[in-house]
């Protein structure tokens, strides 16, 4: 294994090094390193273009200012990078990419996980009603996706994802009802396709779905959930037995009884240490290791009251209970986060217009950790959605395609026949065996996420590499563009040596031979 | 009377929909008459290829082509006087027969929008089509070679390959638009075509690695074929499936890209026109001016969509594990009839 990774590597390196390489001499020959000079009407002009020469070292063979860029490179392995300078605004381009980095990671996680977790389910419910008027509809949804360019979905994300709901936040008064009741209706339909079953469970589904929707709606503009949004006790308590319900439901069914009074509990004790650690959020000055810390005890707790209660198959009741404690666990942050909504977009550095269309966080903005990411959210909301519906699509048609496969396979019809119910056929045998082959598509999507982040980051102003790429290619600055094609295929390899892995540890099929 | 009549109805029918069907289907046709068949039943496929001739009709006509004038009165690049205020559309819902002078609207120096989108259309259908071609010559030629003689030309292809797993096409896409400058369409689609064909030639490889161990090759060569008859006489027309429905997918590809390109400002610029041109020339009038940038984009998502439906056609007429699948209604029906006949 590890040299079958060793290997890998080493093949992808070299194949990075080819392509600097070529990038380098095509650049060289692409960009225009006097293009402000060109216009100029300066009198010491000659002298301009000899200092550019000479601050470029343009005289140098491109070849050779290559092996010199790579010595650079290469000092970064001893702690000394050397990447050269953005020769427009003079800035080291260690230093510009210092935020770069994080911030594209940040979009880009965040938008691939999300897209991966809303493909698969709906992907796996497309597969499911195969051939079925929500099959049909989502099979468009993702043509649609596919051809949407991204550009233009960000601009309208602008317009609708920001302005109006900005100003609709402020001055939340409805002109129309229509627009409401067709959305309505909509989740109604939604939900009567993916839920499918007869013609009565299916007008029940219908009006339940639209009823919840509507009155959804009614209370958010109803009681000015806008301007204050929380989850509060109550909305902890309600969602997190909801989200008990639907765990158990997914992993063992509803008939375990076991399973569902342990993740019940989970969700009492959720609501039980709600004050305790409001007090603990108020009192200690919190950070993402205390985060994670919280997570993990949360996990903790999870896995004793699945082991407290057992049942047939405790490993069952465990996972079970776990997934309900990160959700609740999850909740209980959201809410934290949230309180700190009026004082958000009270800030004059926000002045009332909260979710936000430029940068990575606002500026002049100072706050504790709870309000920073608040407004890291804000800012990633945009983006995020332009990024998850470029790759929503490619995940939903193969998960569908790849379930549709796996459900034709003899051992569905073994499963099937020796009495599993259809939930236990789907969850357990279907679905674990489909999703294999995304490992393999991962990597592949993870470039067309870096991809579509060039685009997204440009419009949104988000400071990432992205924008770095643009920026440089715009203003002819080769040292940054170098920069962004190592960094990128860095961590693109490093994506595929993950999958790769993935693949490997997670089916056994897969041999190995280095 | 009747019901012996529904008897004998129900027995036809379900002749038709058992052996009928099958029957047509395996009734001497040769490979590619059943796939075009299979084709020509996909309602999104034909909906798809009626529309986009319309779009190219269109777009071509109207303008016209080089020097040959078109029949639209205005040309995209000369002004005119604003008609309605702001340049805002002649054309609505309630005058929707009469759709007047500026039916797309006009910009803020009175230029005619539908003008300016029919000759965007004209040269992003040729960046397509141009990089269509291109990577279905190169991506054929080079997968045939790399997976027939396998070797070092199979070892290169591979590692260019992975190359463009390393970094996003986009990337590539803007140094190559760069490089050749914001030139024409064509030059564009040369460019671009340069790079996409990598997936192709991919595939074709890998469909030509299993095809060479086939007994038909073999034989070709027992009988003395040439390599490159046996390549492109014997074993092409078994990989076309492959090539045809790729080539389609990646022309969808290429029309976002092309856009996204000009829309940075490294594919078409200024005074070369293109649907994303036109989108990144007006973005910032999208709050005063919708118009100007409603309609560039709904000729993209268009051509787009319709190309891709063309694709998923293909590939289920080429799949031979796709069956037809009657619809909800002929399937209740069916049943229908099959209980009529059962109570009897």
């Amino acid at each position: 294994m590890i040299r079958f990774i060793l290997r890998r590597l080493l093949s992808t390196a070299l194949v990075l090094l080819v392509v600097t390489f070529v990038l380098y001499l095509l650049l060289n020959v692409a960009l225009d390193f006097f293009w402000d000079l060109r216009a100029s009407t300066s009198p010491n002009i000659a002298a301009l273009y000899e200092s550019r020469t000479r601050l470029l070292d343009l005289d140098t063979p491109a070849v050779v200012r290559y092996f010199k860029w790579l010595a650079g490179v290469g000092g970064c392995v001893v702690g000394q990078c050397d990447l050269g300078i953005a020769w427009k605004s003079g800035q080291e381009v260690t230093d510009q990419l210092q935020g770069a980095i994080v911030n594209t990671i940040k979009l880009i996680t965040a938008s691939t996980i999300v897209a991966i977790i809303l493909g698969i389910a709906v992907g796996m419910i497309s597969a499911i009603r195969q051939y079925s008027g929500f099959d049909y509809f989502i099979t468009f949804v993702s043509f649609l996706l596919y051809s949407l360019p991204v550009f233009w979905v960000a601009v309208l994300l602008k317009q609708y994802g920001a302005i109006e709901i900005n100003n609709f936040i402020n001055d939340p008064t409805l002109s129309s009802w229509v627009p409401i009741i067709l959305v309505c209706l909509a989740m109604g339909l939604f939900w009567m396709g993916a839920l499918g079953g007869g013609a009565k469970r299916r007008l029940i589904t219908f009006s339940a779905a639209s009823i919840i929707t509507f009155a959804t709606i009614y209370y958010i503009l109803a009681s000015g959930w806008l301007q204050q949004p929380s989850i509060g006790i109550v909305g902890i308590i309600v969602i997190g037995a909801g989200a008990a319900v639907v765990m158990t439901f997914l992993s063992t069914g509803l008939k375990n009884k076991r399973v569902l009074y342990a993740t019940l509990s989970i969700a009492v004790i959720g609501a039980l240490l709600y004050m305790p650690l409001q007090y603990l959020f108020y009192y200690v000055e919190m950070n993402w290791l205390w985060m994670f810390g919280l997570l993990i005890v949360a996990i903790g707790v999870a896995v004793a009251v699945g082991l407290a209660f057992r049942g047939p198959d405790p490993w069952d009741t465990v996972r079970t209970t776990s997934f309900t404690a990160i959700i609740i666990a999850f909740l209980i942050f959201a809410d934290r986060v949230l309180q700190g909504w009026t004082e958000y977009s009270n800030d004059p550095a926000i002045n009332n217009r909260p979710i936000a269309t430029i940068g990575a966080s606002a500026p002049n903005m100072d706050g504790d950790f709870w309000l920073t990411n608040l407004d890291s959210f804000t800012h990633l909301l945009l983006p995020s959605i332009a990024l998850i519906l470029i790759s929503f699509a490619s995940y939903t048609r193969y998960t569908r395609g790849s379930m549709l496969e796996v459900m034709g396979q003899d051992y569905i019809r073994t499963a099937r026949a020796k009495g599993l119910n259809e939930r236990t056929v789907i969850m357990r045998h279907a679905l674990r065996n489909a999703l294999l082959p995304l490992a393999s598509i991962i990597p592949v999507d993870i470039i067309t996420m870096i991809g579509g982040a060039v685009i997204t980051e440009t419009i949104f102003g988000w400071n990432g590499m992205g924008k770095l790429f643009i920026d440089s290619m715009r203003q002819s600055e080769l040292d940054p563009i170098m920069a962004y094609i190592l960094i990128t295929g860095l961590l693109a390899i490093i994506a595929n040596l993950v999958a790769d892995f993935l693949y490997a540890v997670l089916d056994p099929r897969i041999r190995v031979n280095a | 009377m009747s019901t012996n009549y529904d008897n004998q109805n129900s027995a036809d029918l379900d002749e038709v929909g058992d052996n009928a069907i099958e029957a047509k289907e395996t009734e001497g046709l040769s490979q590619g008459r059943i796939v075009f068949q299979k084709f020509l039943r996909h309602k999104g496929a034909m909906i798809s290829i009626g529309v986009l001739a319309i779009v190219a009709l269109f777009a071509f006509t109207a303008l016209g082509v080089g020097a040959i004038p078109g029949w639209w009165q205005f040309t995209h690049t000369a002004s005119g006087p604003v008609v309605n205020p702001g340049g805002a559309p002649t054309w609505s819902l309630s005058n929707i027969f009469s759709p007047g002078q500026h039916p797309f609207g006009q910009d803020e120096i009175g230029r005619d929008n539908f003008a300016r989108v029919m000759k965007g259309t004209q040269i992003s259908l040729v960046v397509m089509v141009i990089i269509g071609a291109v990577c279905l010559v190169i991506g054929t030629v080079v997968g045939a070679l790399a997976g027939y003689y396998r070797g070092w030309i199979d070892s290169v292809l591979m590692r260019i390959t992975d190359a463009f797993v390393i970094l996003p096409v986009i990337v590539v896409g803007s140094i190559l638009g760069v490089l050749v400058g914001g030139a024409s369409g064509p030059m564009l689609g040369l460019a671009l075509g340069a790079i996409l064909w990598v997936g192709l030639a991919r595939l074709v490889r890998g469909d030509f690695l299993s095809l060479r161990e086939r007994e038909f090759v073999d034989s070709a060569r027992v009988a003395g074929a040439s390599d490159f008859r046996i390549m492109f006489k014997h074993m092409l027309p078994n990989a076309m499936g492959v090539i045809i429905v790729n080539t389609t997918l990646i022309m969808s590809q290429a029309i976002v890209l092309e856009a996204s390109l000009s829309y940075l400002g490294f594919g078409i610029q200024p005074p070369g026109i293109s649907l994303g041109q036109l989108i990144s020339e007006y973005q910032t009038s999208f709050a005063t001016r919708p118009w100007l940038f409603w309609w560039p984009g709904l000729f993209i998502i268009v051509i787009a969509l319709c190309v891709n439906f063309i694709g998923d056609g293909l590939r289920d007429a080429f799949d031979p594990r796709m069956k037809t699948i009657p619809s909800w209604r002929k399937m209740k029906k069916a049943e229908r009839m099959a209980q009529k006949g059962a109570k009897r």
